[in-house]
């Protein structure tokens, strides 16, 4: 590799790797295997060997390509074929004792499995399999846009001539031929882009402010501690298209004038920071990052640093303390990063997807940008959808498209017809909204709005069997472990929440706790010194506000409605619905069910543990939760 | 896990490859726990020494970040996942049928120091939930029996 000169080059280069790409789709067989950690934990490693086992045995020419996340866990592990000239074809859920079918009927035979062929990807090609849907005709793809994820899946995030092959340093190859630094930073501005990171202030504003800091050097840092559980888009990210973070990072660079940057990963993310440094040597080779990038004067340094396991460090005070060393405690600002950060200079702090998006502004424009999503909250937003949800996975759709959209189109509904009861967005800092709210669009103002916020990511759906106290308390558990101790209000205050919220969820608590959670949650939003202790609340207030009568039931009846807090509920078989088919005496683990074959079973209480085991085997919803006491008749006392 | 005298010379290469490096503590630690699987008070002071850091400040930084531990670990380490959507998914179930198996607790190791439990928040797979990992290993889509199983074949 040698280092570019100049735009013109870069543009030889990318010529370049179109026609080896395009010569390898049309000579050669080519196998797409997803290799994100989604895909391996899912097996994908043990798919790839037999992929290549088989390939073998056949002596077949064929290219292996590992690609990052195309976003669709719940099919993972995903196999794509490509025979030459013709549509890529994805194989979903497949295991190793699938692919010799695969390779035999496809590869060899030249047919693709209908049956197991989830959709074909036809690039423009014009090429089509017969009977086989397009991913964009699919449910899960048809509302997506793709910015952010644009490359994931879709390239091999450990080839930068594939990702410069799709525009890739094209961005920064502009910037770096005739805009200066305020064009930059107006371009960024107009595209009215918000930071992903969850508190959707503007990010040319934020670089404008950092360019026009008195310092030096200054630094760009990349936020990738990607803490909230629930959320893995930033890892996604990394993971399938590393390229792209680094380039956004450098024309942030660029634009206020840092000689240097660091991108901080959580360390429980290895692949994501193993792929980034391969980009970065790469990037190194071909001389977009070091001296002089593309015979310009810019120059700029990359350097990763890995977390240590706190989730406060992605506060940005705290995460700068952290690469500086110390314990990553957050600190008052004013100051802001931008004035003094990273050892008292000028910083700035993006999350990975701000960054990843960058690029493509730079290359299409801040008009294409604006022209997705809504006008206070342009472009697309990226969402990890889990939980409760048929499709669960990563999506990225235009800002405004409303949560029913995202949960019953793209993620294709609840599974087992159960009832959609709430979904939580912005991780353990962030709010749940009932089914009331489903048609709330999906933007910062109105979320916030509606009493949740849009956070980083993380889309979490619940069913009818999550109690909302529970969920509430279970997001303190780890808001309060996380807190970092060193201001009072939210040290004590998540404690003593906790305490309440513990104490309710075990049948203790009074109606005056209610007030107490006001009360303890109104000190904390005013009185703590950064984010996570001025959030804590936010779920317990979310709750309290659209499923008081839950936590009512709790207090007044000693009674969870959901079946989840112990010693709150019983089963009962309802005698309507009990067709007598004898699933749930299989799976009761106490001999507690008895029942004559074709008719409605009973529950012998005395026995029963409340394991739950006969409500999740029952496919027909008539085993029922019921309060403890019901089912005995006050004559019999 | 046999107690052996520590060899501290282990640390030198460290220090070396950080020398010059601005906010290097964090690493170094990290590097340092890699070597002795866990930081012995030894270790931190010799650290201390040698960054010139005082131990106060390292003492600090340890007991602050998860990753870091100052006592001994198990053979086997098991983290199960209890992010939300594990949680909601079933990871309490999990974590409680691990304890009662294997005489277990969570954040602790067992007196033969086979297993350590750990709890952690999130590995980014909540596709898969309930993620629980061993030694490395993810597996998503657990369920109590084949992880209780797969661990009972541990040595």
């Amino acid at each position: 590799m040698t280092v570019l000169n100049n735009a013109a080059e870069l543009d030889q280069l990318q010529k370049a790797a179109l026609a080896r790409l395009e010569e390898r789709a049309n000579a050669k067989a080519t196998v797409y295997i997803g290799m994100g950690t989604c895909g391996v934990a899912a097996g994908a490693t043990q798919v790839a060997q037999a992929v290549q086992a088989e390939i073998a045995t056949h002596n077949l020419d064929v290219e292996m390509v590992n690609v990052g996340c195309i976003g669709m866990c719940v099919k993972e592990p995903l196999v794509d074929i490509q025979l030459p000239g013709r549509p890529r074809v994805t194989y979903a859920n497949v295991t190793p004792d699938m692919v010799p079918r695969i390779i035999d009927e496809h590869l060899v035979k030249k047919q693709f499995i209908k049956k197991w062929a989830f959709a074909q990807l036809t690039n423009g090609s014009g090429a089509r399999v017969e009977g086989l849907k397009e991913y964009a005709e699919h449910p899960f793809y048809r509302n997506q846009v793709r910015v952010a994820l644009r490359n994931c899946g879709m390239i091999d995030p450990e080839s930068i001539d594939e990702y410069i092959a799709v525009d890739g340093y094209k961005g920064l190859a502009k910037v770096l031929s005739g805009m200066e630094p305020q064009d930059v930073i107006d371009e960024m501005k107009d595209s009215g882009l918000r930071g992903r990171g969850g508190a959707g202030f503007l990010t040319g504003v934020k670089w404008e402010f950092c360019m026009r800091a008195r310092g030096y050097p200054k630094y760009v840092i990349c936020n990738a501690d990607e803490g909230d559980p629930g959320a893995f888009m930033d890892r996604s990210i990394l993971e399938g298209d590393p390229h792209s973070v680094i380039e956004g990072m450098l024309i942030a660079a660029y634009a206020i004038g840092a000689p240097e940057g660091y991108v901080y990963c959580r360390a429980e993310y290895p692949l994501a920071i193993k792929r980034l440094k391969k980009a970065i040597v790469q990037a190194n080779e071909y001389g977009f990052l070091g001296e002089n990038i593309l015979g310009s004067s810019f120059s700029f340094q990359l350097k990763i640093k890995e977390g240590a396991g706190a989730f406060v460090c992605g506060e940005e005070t705290a995460l700068i303390a952290s690469i500086e060393g110390k314990r990553g405690e957050p600190r008052p600002r004013p100051p802001y990063p931008a004035v003094s950060g990273l050892w008292g200079k000028p910083s700035n702090v993006n999350n990975v997807k701000s960054y990843a998006i960058t690029p493509q502004i730079m290359v299409k424009g801040a008009d294409w940008f604006s022209s997705i999503g809504t006008p206070t909250s342009t472009g697309t937003a990226v969402f990890a959808l889990t939980g409760k949800i048929n499709n669960t996975g990563l999506i990225e759709v235009p800002m405004g498209i409303t949560l029913r959209e995202i949960i019953f189109e793209v993620g294709g509904g609840i599974p087992k017809k159960k009832q959609f009861k709430a979904v939580q967005t912005g991780g353990p800092l962030g709010g749940c909204l009932p089914a009331e709210a489903l048609d709330t669009p999906v933007d910062f103002d109105s979320l916030t709005k509606a009493g949740a916020t849009m956070g980083s990511g993380g889309m979490i759906v619940v069913d009818q069997d999550t109690c909302m106290v529970e969920f509430a308390r279970y997001f303190l558990t780890f808001a309060s472990a996380e807190s970092c101790g060193k201001c009072v209000p939210c040290r004590i205050g998540g404690q003593r929440l906790l305490e309440v919220l513990t104490r309710i969820t075990q049948g203790q608590g009074t109606l005056e706790d209610l007030d107490e959670i006001e009360y303890i949650s109104q000190n904390m939003r005013e009185g703590s010194l950064c984010a996570l202790g001025q959030l804590t609340p936010g779920p317990v207030m979310a709750s309290l506000r659209f499923f008081r009568e839950e936590y009512e039931a709790h207090i007044n009846e000693k009674f969870c409605p959901a079946g989840v807090c112990a010693g709150m509920y019983t089963y009962e078989i309802d005698a309507d619905l009990c067709p007598g088919c004898g699933l749930c005496v299989k799976a009761c683990t106490s001999d507690a069910i008895t029942g004559t074959r074709k008719e409605p079973h009973v529950i012998n209480q005395a026995k029963c543990l409340q394991c739950g085991a006969c409500y999740q085997a029952c496919n027909l919803g008539a085993i029922l939760v019921k309060h403890k006491h019901e089912l005995i008749p006050l004559e019999a006392i | 896990m046999s107690i052996e005298p520590l060899d501290l010379t282990l640390l030198d290469p460290i220090i070396l490859e950080y020398k010059e490096q601005k906010g290097a503590v964090i690493p170094i630690l990290q590097r340092a726990q890699e070597v002795y699987s866990y930081l012995p008070k030894e270790v931190l002071v010799s650290i201390s020494k040698k960054i010139g850091v005082p131990l106060s400040q390292l003492y600090g930084v340890v007991t602050f970040y998860a990753q870091f531990n100052l006592e001994p670990r198990g053979r086997h380490i098991v983290s199960v996942c209890d992010g939300t959507a594990c949680h909601v998914r079933g990871a309490p179930k999990i974590i409680d049928d691990i304890e009662g198996a294997l005489n277990l607790e969570r954040g602790c190791s067992d007196p033969d120091f086979r297993y350590t439990l750990e709890i952690v928040y999130c590995l980014g797979s909540c596709g898969l939930a309930p993620i629980v990992v061993v030694d490395d290993q993810v597996y998503g889509k657990t369920t109590s029996e084949t992880l209780i199983e797969r661990l009972r074949q541990l040595d």
